[in-house]
């Protein structure tokens, strides 16, 4: 694991968070009238940033009779994507350091409440990260829950995060029954994220899909969803040519 | 204070815009322009910049590359505000040092990338302002790009263009190594003397529109044996 204490970097003279030093990064921030009292930065204080960073994204996960599906788009945005990309390496690092100093797998609920807890001092800054945890383990069973940098940890059947949530919400409970063969239920969550992507400026690109069971989980062959747009634009004109037809 | 009617843009309701004085706070940026690119091929990998150094109506320097060696099999592009992207190297060149120091090899491309992520995203409150792109061989000898933002998120790529005029050379590369919205072409993959012509061919596009872009092109083509740099000039305008 390559996350080794390399930010503890002493000759910069970084300020090492003394008070969080759980979070194994240290955070430089700019230097601010309330420096001396206060750790972590406030929005008043900030210097401003030269470029914009911006959000977007669709995912989705939801349980069903045979495990569980997990599925998003592939555009990346910045901002949004350092943080997730970060938190994810940095959740992954400490998952496995439990694992090596108490022998045993954390479970996902555990999982989520680790993040979460090692997210709260970041809570009022633009830290922006929104992470759902599919998984199986032997406490819980199929498992599914929203972790936000806001503070959010929630457990469910059915989580849509980002821009284009709203879209792929409407597909899903639309299609969504707990009795759905895999292939149905890898089909809908495809559709989902399809429908998003076409109606969501910041979605798009491709799909990933992964399906998890007490098993192990499997990846489906990413996906270029422009194929999927043309095909679909085929099937209206072939139905449209045929309701023509029988007029 | 009642601003000059008669002067000024017309139409825009100067009645009711402030006038009096305004307060400016010191910005620790600058934005310094620049244009870096990088593709990466079967067997090599090419990382080209300009060389113009600007800060808003002037140019400081018409022979600053933006591209530094890092390693025998790495190069990365840096542009954006200079005085980030200097230090930014400094920063990982002493990294790469202590990594040989402390496990007596040389860090590879992949490593370099994961590691300037967690050090562009310990700044994330006070970013650096540089947008990264990292070219070079992996281990297995092929070539391989690295793009960042400035806050540390990266994958690898097969070609990427970063800094002022990467809006205009992106959708150029995308269609002619990507061959995206192109009906019944072959795809044939890209030799190094193909790569090489058009990062030439795109960077005389670049200096035309974008006026960041310009004076010289830098060309680092990184293969097994080694680190071969090309400049060539482009329009001083």
């Amino acid at each position: 694991m390559a996350l080794e204490d390399i930010c503890r970097f002493k000759d910069r003279g970084l300020r090492t968070s003394e008070k969080n030093s759980a979070i194994p990064l240290d955070f430089f921030t700019p230097p601010s009238a309330n420096s001396a009292s206060f750790c972590l930065p406030n929005h008043s204080t900030t210097v401003r940033r030269p470029f914009p960073l911006s959000h977007g994204t669709t995912t989705l996960g939801f349980i069903f009779q045979g495990g569980v599906i997990a599925a998003a788009d592939t555009r990346a945005s910045a901002g949004g994507g350092a943080d997730c990309m970060l938190w994810e390496r940095i959740l992954t690092r400490e998952i496995r350091l439990y694992q090596l100093r108490h022998r045993r797998r954390l479970s996902i609920r555990g999982t989520a409440k680790l993040l979460s807890f090692m997210l709260h001092p970041f809570k009022g800054t633009e830290v922006c990260v929104a992470l759902t945890l599919c998984g199986w383990d032997k406490e819980a069973g199929d498992c599914l829950i929203y972790v936000c940098s806001d503070g959010a940890r929630l457990q469910g059947d059915i989580f849509s995060v980002g821009s284009g949530s709203p879209y792929a919400y409407g597909v899903l409970d639309g299609g969504l029954k707990w009795s759905l063969s895999k292939d149905e239920a890898i089909s809908l969550a495809r559709e989902a994220v399809f429908r998003a992507t076409h109606r969501d400026a910041y979605s798009g690109n491709n799909v990933d899909l992964f399906h998890i069971t007490a098993q192990g989980w499997s990846q489906r062959k990413r996906e270029d969803l422009k194929e999927e747009y043309y095909r679909d634009m085929e099937k209206r004109s072939k139905d449209r040519r045929e309701k023509i037809k029988r007029e | 204070m009642l601003s000059a009617q008669g002067f000024g843009d017309p139409g825009k309701m100067k009645d009711y815009h402030y006038t009096g004085p305004v307060e400016h706070k010191f910005s620790p940026y600058a934005f310094n322009g620049g244009t870096v690119l990088a593709v990466a091929g079967e067997d090599f990998a090419i990382v080209a910049s300009d060389t113009r150094l600007s800060e808003g109506y002037s140019i400081h320097s018409r022979d600053s590359p933006k591209c530094y060696k890092l390693t025998d099999t790495t190069v990365i592009g840096c542009s954006g505000f200079h005085g980030d992207c200097l230090t930014l190297t400094k920063i990982i060149d002493a990294r790469l040092k202590m990594y040989k120091h402390s496990n007596n090899k040389t860090m590879t491309s992949g490593a370099i990338a994961a590691m300037l992520s967690t050090i562009l995203y310990g700044r994330r409150f006070f970013p650096y302002y540089v947008y990264n792109i990292i070219g070079g061989l992996d281990e297995e000898g092929k070539g391989a790009v690295y793009s960042f933002d400035p806050v540390g998120s990266y994958q690898r790529d097969t070609y990427k263009a970063g800094g002022s005029a990467s809006a205009m050379l992106q959708p150029l590369l995308d269609n002619q190594i990507g061959f995206k919205n192109m009906e019944g072409v072959e795809q044939v993959p890209l030799t190094q003397d193909k790569a090489v012509q058009l990062v030439k061919d795109v960077f005389i596009s670049a200096a035309e529109r974008d006026v960041y872009t310009g004076d010289a092109l830098r060309v680092c083509i990184i293969t097994k044996e080694g680190i071969n740099e090309q400049t060539i000039p482009l329009r001083k305008d």
